[in-house]
């Protein structure tokens, strides 16, 4: 399932995640990603991998790049600290739905806000897994979980709506099954100067399979300038419930000053 | 006998009691007294009733007395609320504008309307009535309103010209003498923690505002040039220690600084730390809880919270300073200890430290220098957690050429990738972290952990840290009896204090909060406390007050 690539960048960790995972497509597309941006002549000692807690974030295991895994919903704060001090270094932060949306929410939006730049790869399977799959702020209403037995009774927050009036400057949404899509999403994140948020589609086979679901309704949105209501148009499409398409691609994407730039100038004698 | 002056100056939020307050000490310091400026305030803007009491005495440390020499009332709540505290033969200086009183009235009001000049500028009018009144030169009082006051300076002088002028010294009232003693620095306990922390390295400051550790972050940003370090607020406490990790991971000395409720959400970044390995460097000034409490008034009630922030079986240093000078020295050695030994290191300081002025000698500036930490030596395959046998693992920075470098909250290896399955390697890990616990433990029995004043030879021991040392030392003094400080009190330095407390046979443990808090560490580490003195009235103990409580 994974393709080996000639940078150095597997580990001999033993890979847990499930067989069938949608987190292996995301592992592959960023590994393929990262070749590139070695390809182009950057140092691979400068790209840091920031995890946070779940099976998404075990991905900082399974690549031989700098990595701090943290605390659970804090690693956007703490991929911010990495950039302030090193504004040199590519910042990668792996983080789940219930981390990003549930429990460092406010990070995520603050990140957005200052337009930090860090590039922030979001694994949404829609509710918390490694803790055997109970909602997040994405499960569908109705979803029945071991927390939820009669089905949650709460409405999902959209993310791309939230990053949109965040102002974040760089909105993408990519699937874990589309792995060319979701490659070239990470290199367009990183050649964005600033903040960056990609949503990954990511079906979890054991607790929400939700590949056939996916799979009817996903199209490749065209690749075009949008106003921010033509992307909250775009955006409309799916407000994860049912929904006739669920686009992907870059959403919207405009330039806006860097924070670690605009505040280094403060300590330039 | 040293000669001693405490000043009350008073009115309400907005009337600039405190900057008056400041340049009463400057006056005073000036003339070669030691200074302390104990400040009371609200959580509100304008209204209720501030005052700044200072206490100047000849020769170093000071603390704030129960008695004071003079009053200067900017309004009449300023007199009912202090009169009582005037000693026989003191003076009240007031505005009489607004006040009928005895003592020497200034017609405040009236020379800075003659005068053009703007309301606050009433406080001006009372300092130079009492500059004049006991004995301070103009050309001192002119050349101190030149250093404090930028703005509109022509007028403010003309306003202090003009009551110095029509003020009549009070016949066989006090004059001020200058002391032997040269001039100190004056400086808040929180200026001095920012300036420690540059001192030791600091290149990034994170804060969210609390109340009392706020000034440490308005300092820092007011002078992000000229100090070459960052000074960033952000979206809460938890993202500030956050981001506090990511920059230490990447190479940089960052610290953050908060009070109780700030720290509490903190804790989860200190327990990171420790198992990280990150150095992290924590400023927590208590103020009165629980919870809210009393937001802008001291106490020393979170000791034994900060001796145990954060789940899990781990190290840190922890050291509560008493003064300006102390809080200089620790914040300094904090940073460089959190750096060296890759751990949680918190500075607990309360509100009467972090917000009073103290006068510091400037040679205290030489006692702290950047340290360097360990790092790697570029040979061979680079390992986060590499196992030594000192416990200590060199540190290496994203962006080392041929270094992989893997930081982890989850159990590790030593190359960094987490470990669940094999119970040899995660207690491998552990034990490496221990030898490294052992280490510091060993630091902490080698530095001037606990100091000891007053008669050494007195049985009978009064112990006290961080605010209520100052107050602890002098009663000592005044009373004949040995007084021990505890600065450092994590790792907790045991050797130093079985020395300290050597043949005592009474131990008094003295502190500002209900249940003895120190007093519960000693009695953990072997010592019992005979008598132990707790005032949680949200006020610093005066020196008279303390002296009275040991005697009884």
């Amino acid at each position: 399932m994974e393709k080996q690539t000639n940078n150095n960048l597997d580990t001999k960790s033993p890979n847990t995640w499930c067989p069938g995972c949608g987190n292996f497509g995301i592992l592959t597309a960023f590994k393929q990603a990262v070749d590139e941006i070695i390809k182009n002549g950057f140092d691979k000692e400068k790209i840091v991998v920031v995890g946070d807690i779940g099976c998404n974030s075990k991905i900082a295991d399974y690549l031989n790049l700098n990595s701090i895994v943290g605390l659970h919903g804090r690693s956007i704060a703490t991929a911010e600290g990495v950039k302030l001090a090193n504004s040199g270094l590519k910042v990668f932060v792996f983080i789940g739905d219930g981390a990003g949306l549930d429990e460092g929410v406010s990070h995520l939006v603050h990140a957005a806000k200052r337009n930090s730049n860090i590039k922030v790869i979001l694994h949404n399977n829609r509710l918390f897994a490694l803790t055997t799959g109970q909602f997040t702020a994405v499960s569908p209403k109705g979803l029945k979980s071991v927390s939820t037995p009669f089905g949650s009774i709460e409405e999902p927050i959209n993310p791309l709506k939230l990053m949109l009036s965040s102002d974040a400057g760089f909105i993408a949404r990519g699937y874990s099954a589309k792995l060319e899509q979701l490659k070239n999403l990470i290199l367009a994140a990183d050649k964005h100067k600033g903040f960056a948020f990609i949503e990954v589609l990511q079906p979890c086979v054991s607790f929400f399979n939700n590949i056939e679901f996916y799979n009817e309704r996903v199209y490749e949105a065209e690749n075009k300038n949008r106003t921010e209501a033509e992307a909250l148009e775009l955006i409309n499409q799916w407000d994860y419930a049912d929904a006739e398409k669920i686009p992907l691609g870059i959403i919207f994407q405009k330039q806006r000053p860097v924070f670690e730039e605009d505040i280094l100038k403060l300590i330039v004698k | 006998m040293k000669k001693e002056y405490s000043v009350i100056i008073g009115g309400a939020a907005g009337q600039g009691s405190r900057k008056a307050g400041l340049i009463i000490a400057k006056l005073f310091n000036k003339l070669g007294y030691g200074i302390y400026i104990y400040e009371d305030y609200q959580s509100l803007i304008r209204g209720g009733h501030n005052f700044s009491q200072v206490t100047a005495a000849e020769g170093g440390s000071v603390n704030k007395k129960e008695k004071i020499d003079f009053l200067l009332a900017l309004d009449k709540k300023t007199i009912e609320r202090h009169k009582d505290k005037l000693k026989k033969g003191g003076v009240i200086f007031f505005n009489s504008d607004r006040i009928q009183e005895q003592g020497i009235g200034i017609a405040a009001d009236k020379i800075v309307k003659e005068l053009n000049g703007l309301p606050i500028m009433a406080n001006i009018a009372l300092i130079a009535g009492l500059a004049k009144g006991i004995g301070i030169t103009w050309d001192v009082l002119e050349k101190i309103l030149k250093e404090e006051l930028g703005k509109e300076i022509e007028k403010n002088l003309s306003v202090a010209k003009k009551a110095y002028t029509e003020v009549l010294p009070p016949a066989g009232g006090t004059k001020i003498e200058k002391t032997k003693y040269a001039p100190g620095i004056l400086m808040t306990g929180n200026e001095a923690i920012a300036l420690g922390l540059k001192t030791a390295g600091l290149d990034i400051y994170f804060a969210y505002p609390m109340t009392p550790a706020s000034s440490i972050l308005h300092y820092l940003a007011a002078r992000q040039k000229e100090l070459g370090v960052l000074a960033v607020q952000s979206e809460n406490e938890i993202a500030v220690a956050s981001e506090a990790i990511g920059a230490a991971y990447a190479g940089k000395r960052s610290a953050v600084g908060t009070s109780g409720g700030g720290f509490a959400l903190m804790t989860e970044t200190v327990s990171l730390a420790a198992q990280a390995e990150i150095p992290f460097m924590a400023i927590n000034s208590q103020r009165m809880g629980p919870a809210t409490g009393v937001p802008t008034y001291g106490a020393q009630s979170d000791l034994l919270f900060t001796l145990n922030p954060g789940h899990g079986d781990f190290e840190k240093f922890i050291a509560a300073p008493s003064n300006a000078e102390e809080s200089f020295y620790w914040s300094g050695k904090l940073l460089n200890l959190a750096w060296k030994y890759q751990t949680p290191a918190i500075l607990l300081t309360d509100k009467d430290v972090s917000e009073g002025t103290f006068s510091i000698d400037k040679d205290i500036f030489k006692s702290v220098k950047k340290e360097k930490e360990l790092i790697w030596s570029g040979k061979g395959e680079y390992q986060r957690y590499k196992i030594t046998q000192s416990g200590l693992s060199p540190l290496a920075y994203p962006g080392t050429k041929n270094a992989v470098v893997k930081a982890n909250s989850y159990e590790h290896i030593e190359a960094g990738i987490s470990e669940e399955v094999d119970k040899q390697a995660i207690e491998a890990m552990q034990n490496k972290r221990l030898a490294k616990f052992a280490l510091m433990q060993k630091e902490a029995d080698a530095i001037g952990a606990v100091k000891i004043f007053g008669n050494k030879k007195s049985k009978t021991v009064v112990v006290a840290w961080g605010s209520t040392a100052v107050a602890a030392r002098e009663a000592a003094e005044k009373l004949g009896i040995k007084m021990v400080q505890p600065i450092l009190i994590s790792p907790f330095p045991l050797k130093q204090m079985k020395k300290a407390l050597n043949g005592a046979s009474k131990i008094i443990c003295a502190e500002t909060n209900s249940t003895g808090q120190m007093a519960t560490v000693l009695a953990g580490h072997g010592f019992k406390v005979d008598k132990k003195i707790l005032k949680y009235d949200a006020q610093l103990f005066s020196t008279e007050e303390l002296a009275r409580l040991i005697k009884n």
